[in-house]
């Protein structure tokens, strides 16, 4: 299964990756960070995540540390 | 069994945290030019020269052998570094204010000596790091903290378009320009990096890359709406493209 793995202490809450995934699987969780930041979280209940890696590609800030396709 | 597509180039330093701003595209420039150099296998052998501004912060991240230039002087310190090892992989990594303004006549000459050297240069069309004053490359009406009313022709003239003029000089082995606006332009960006590597590593010349990048927190802007801008005010005037390649054709 896809999945995507998410270092929240390195997330600076720019939010881009929530537009990027094609299946909206990334939301802004309720929880902050070591620096104040409210952090985005995977949610993937289905099964939808396609491995594609946009989301790690479009991360300025290496927050999204690992895909993994299958 | 799930195959891993993506992970942290492994020269980064470990536990390394950018200093960036929220959204700002420098930390994917470093990553994109970190991929490259693994993929080149060549870390090891590289040498980092870097510059003033809001790019200087490269050592803190990579782990590079690095030096630091003075403003503007990347390429000039560069050169000697490359002319004493001439078997080591030379980069520099500057911003536009760096390269392009007080650093002109050292990038231009780098390029017209045909020095077997990399640049990176990150066009943000500001001087981020010291609060957003107008730089070399900002545009015709962008408002900045010294252009209040926008930069206007009479008054400032017009910005430079680096990609274009590194060109010209026949020293030069590549020049492209690319941007970073969406994950399909990151990916045609890392092709560019790479093959302005590739041509140092066969000694054909000095290979250039502009990166049209963003700037949230001088633009004043969410990270989402400085990508727009990019795309509808900056390539529009910076075009994105190849502007010299002499190993096709």
């Amino acid at each position: 299964m896809s999945k995507i793995i998410i270092d929240k202490n390195r997330c600076k809450a720019c939010y881009l990756c929530i537009k990027e995934c094609p299946k909206n699987l990334i939301k802004v969780s309720d929880q902050t960070n070591n620096l104040g930041n409210r952090v985005v979280e995977f949610c993937d209940p289905n099964g939808e995540c396609l491995g594609c890696a946009m989301c790690a590609t479009r991360c300025p800030d290496l927050a999204i540390t690992e895909v993994y396709r299958g | 069994m799930a195959t891993q597509v993506f992970k942290i180039p492994e020269i980064y330093r470990k536990n390394a945290k950018y200093t960036f701003c929220p959204g700002c595209d420098h930390g994917v420039a470093v990553r994109l030019v970190a991929e490259v150099l693994e993929e080149m296998k060549c870390a090891e052998n590289t040498i980092a020269v870097c510059s003033i501004g809001c790019s200087v912060t490269l050592y803190d991240f990579l782990n590079l052998d690095s030096l630091e230039a003075p403003h503007g002087r990347a390429l000039a310190e560069a050169t000697g570094v490359k002319r004493a090892k001439p078997d080591k992989i030379v980069f520099t990594y500057q911003g536009d204010g760096d390269f392009a303004s007080i650093g002109l006549a050292e990038s231009m000459h780098a390029a017209l000596r045909g020095e077997n050297l990399t640049a990176i240069c990150i066009n943000n069309t500001t001087y981020g790091m010291t609060g957003g004053q107008l730089g070399p490359t900002t545009i015709l009406g962008q408002v900045t903290t010294t252009s209040p009313t926008g930069r206007n022709l009479e008054y400032y003239g017009y910005p430079i378009k680096i990609a274009e003029h590194i060109a010209l000089c026949d020293g030069t082995a590549f020049s492209a320009r690319v941007s970073l606006d969406t994950v399909p332009n990151i990916r045609k960006a890392k092709q560019a990096i790479k093959k302005a590597f590739e041509v140092q590593a066969k000694g054909l010349g000095f290979g250039f890359v502009e990166i049209l990048s963003t700037c949230p927190t001088n633009w004043r802007m969410s990270p989402d709406k400085a990508h727009d801008r990019v795309r509808e005010e900056m390539m529009p005037v910076f075009k994105p493209g190849v502007y010299k390649d002499i190993t096709e054709g």
